[in-house]
């Protein structure tokens, strides 16, 4: 792709999306520091490589679009313009967390943005974002609704349920598969039958398909500018596919022995950062000078989020009670 | 008050909703023009038309989950599965979701998804569509469980759970809908949620049930009054939130204790009745609290041996009269 071909893009744009993937990069790199020193707890799952998938769809939805997605979410997340405060507060489980520390790294929720949610029940979230599909096509409004998951998630029976319904009644949903090559360590080559030539599954549900470098954040924003026009037009859901690599291991607990050195040498020369960098200065869009500048405001905004997390309250006792029903507390009732 | 069936008291809380609340819609395997397995939709499409009354894929899992996204992004959807044999397929949107979605978005989005279906043994329909299971889903936090057993409670507690903005459970049974019932002419009559209504009241022994075994547990205490046994009759209604103040209450004055269920006795609702009820009104006890429940088998098809499995009139009182003479 040449600048000429992204003729709506501003610089400003365009570094815009590089700042973008570099906060999530950075992010992901403080949560694996505040993870090691104790602050972070649970499960962690960087998105580490896959930066380029958030911001290219991301960017190419409405404030009033909705975003489904599973557990591997900080990207998607600050994509959507959730502060790094906020989420790294929720990984630390305080009260000042986008879901009051409630929901931790995998439960990211921002209904101000449409953020519908973090699902780490693999494949459940597909059918949440059928129900809004169908809640937007109920009401008549030209919303869509894009919906993340990975490729171990095609293996589940609620991908095909989902799938059916989307394409039997026309919803709105843009189902989207990070195709990292990895369910947790199992490798897709074995699990998945269709492996490589995924997209094509969606011919069974008589869907539009399309896969795409996931590592290159304008082709991933060019794909998705033409699906959301034709969803939005009314046309049925689609199917993405996007050809990625996770950089890191399933969690910060898996040190991912079991891929092959080349495999990793290979796709660690498709980071989507330097790639997009690289482009950028090629073109010559920006300078040495321009990305400095960027990395140092993400480098200080990565510092304040961590101090923001570790110096944030952590929820009261009564928060406890707070939020299981809408009208009344359960505390006290012996249910 | 007018008289009329279980079925035609489910049907007329769901027309009711429609009428008056456009984000009402329905969805559900085979409600549409073959009206329901149960007949309770009959006729409502060509009354409300395929936007509003949605017959689905047999697909639970999206029945439920879509339901969940529907209701996150404004909807009132409620949806039907068709019996509680098959929520099992759909468990995983029920519990981790609709359930769990409230608590973890640190209540930023409400669940506000009726989920009908339908519970019970003794049709005739063998082992895999005559389970009980909604004792399983009173155990988690953030669904309301209901199990009416009577046109009344059906149509008074249908209305209290439309004005909550939290999924619900809504379990009636295989064997009731044919039963007639006095139900309430006046549209601001209420069931409210969490209280259990005594159905009899008696000084000699409390027994306590739900759903059909609460109209059992009539029917024995009618027995046992011909034998001088004067029984207190109970009928939970709703399990989660679960009324035990009424429970409590009751034992304080008989005594004597003895829960009814259709499912089996082993991880059963009826054992954390019982032991609410020993931990709260141990001194006034007589006698240990007892418990009648459906046999350890999967439900057998055959109609002697499914008969046997269930709990009935007799059984019950059987069970009663043996803790009334332990003194």
């Amino acid at each position: 792709m040449l600048k000429a071909d992204v003729p709506d893009l501003t610089k400003s744009d365009l570094l815009g999306f590089y700042r973008q993937m570099k906060l999530i990069r950075e992010f992901e790199r403080e949560s694996e520091r505040q993870y090691t020193r104790g602050n972070i707890k649970g499960f962690l799952h960087v998105y580490n490589g896959e930066e380029a998938i958030a911001v290219g769809a991301i960017n190419t939805l409405r404030p009033d679009d909705y975003i489904v997605t599973h557990y591997r979410d900080h990207g998607q997340a600050l994509a959507r313009g959730m502060s790094s405060n906020e989420v790294m507060a929720e990984l630390m489980g305080k009260a000042t967390g986008c879901s009051r520390g409630k929901g931790g790294s995998m439960h990211l929720f921002s209904s101000k943005l449409n953020f519908m949610g973090g699902y780490a029940i693999v494949g459940g979230q597909l059918c949440i974002a059928a129900g809004i599909g169908l809640a937007i096509q109920y009401r008549e409004a030209d919303q869509v609704v894009l919906c993340f998951f990975g490729d171990g998630a095609v293996n589940e029976g609620e991908f095909h349920e989902a799938m059916n319904l989307a394409a039997i009644w026309q919803l709105p949903v843009i189902f989207f598969c990070e195709h990292n090559l990895y369910g947790m360590g199992a490798s897709s080559k074995e699990t998945l039958v269709m492996w490589d030539s995924l997209h094509e599954m969606a011919a069974a549900y008589g869907m539009s398909r399309y896969e795409v470098d996931g590592n290159d954040v304008l082709e991933v924003r060019a794909l998705m500018q033409k699906i959301n026009a034709e969803v939005r037009a009314g046309k049925g859901p689609a199917f993405v596919v996007a050809r990625t690599y996770r950089l890191r291991g399933h969690s910060v607990a898996d040190p991912a022995n079991y891929r092959a050195e080349d495999e990793v040498r290979y796709w660690t020369g498709q980071d989507p950062i330097p790639r997009f960098r690289d482009w950028l200065t090629d073109e010559g869009i920006a300078t040495v000078e321009d990305f400095d500048e960027i990395d140092a405001g993400v480098d200080e905004e990565i510092v304040v989020a961590a101090e923001f997390g570790e110096s944030s309250p952590w929820p009261q006792p009564e928060d406890l009670y707070y939020g299981v029903y809408t009208d009344r507390p359960t505390e006290g009732i012996p249910v | 008050m007018s008289v009329m069936t279980y079925r035609d008291a489910v049907a007329s809380a769901l027309r009711e909703a429609l009428d008056q609340d456009e984000r009402v819609f329905l969805m559900g395997e085979d409600i549409g023009p073959y009206g329901g397995a149960f007949a309770v939709t009959k006729g409502f499409t060509e009354q409300y038309g395929k936007k509003r009354i949605k017959d689905s894929p047999l697909a639970e899992s999206v029945i439920v989950g879509a339901g969940v996204g529907a209701a996150m992004a404004g909807l009132r959807p409620v949806v039907e599965l068709m019996t509680i044999n098959f929520s099992l397929l759909a468990m995983d949107q029920i519990v981790n979701h609709a359930a769990k979605i409230r608590y973890m978005s640190g209540g930023q989005f409400s669940i506000p998804l009726m989920i009908r279906t339908v519970t019970g043994g003794g049709a005739s329909v063998g082992a895999t569509h005559s389970s009980s299971f909604e004792g399983w889903y009173a155990s988690v936090p953030g669904l309301t469980v209901v199990t009416p057993s009577t046109p009344r409670d059906v149509i008074g507690l249908f209305r209290s759970c439309r004005e909550l903005n939290d999924p619900v459970l809504f379990v009636e049974h295989i064997l009731l809908y044919g039963t007639r019932g006095e139900a309430p002419d006046n549209s601001d009559f209420r069931v409210p949620i969490g209280r259990a209504d005594v159905r009899r009241e008696g000084t000699d022994i409390t027994l306590c049930g739900y759903s059909r075994m609460a109209l059992i547990a009539e029917q024995a205490a009618e027995i046992l009054a011909r034998e001088g046994i004067d029984a207190d009759v109970i009928d939970l209604r709703t399990l989660r939130p679960l009324d035990m103040e009424t429970v409590f209450a009751s034992v304080k004055k008989t005594h004597r204790a003895l829960m009814v269920e259709e499912t089996t006795r082993l991880g059963g609702f009826a054992g954390e009745l019982a032991a609410q009820i020993q931990e709260e009104t141990f001194d006034y006890l007589d006698a240990p609290v007892g418990r009648v429940a459906g046999a350890e088998v999967p439900m057998p098809y055959s109609f002697p041996l499914e008969q046997l499995a269930i709990p009935n009139a007799q059984t019950v009182a059987n069970a009663a009269r043996k803790i009334v003479n332990k003194l």
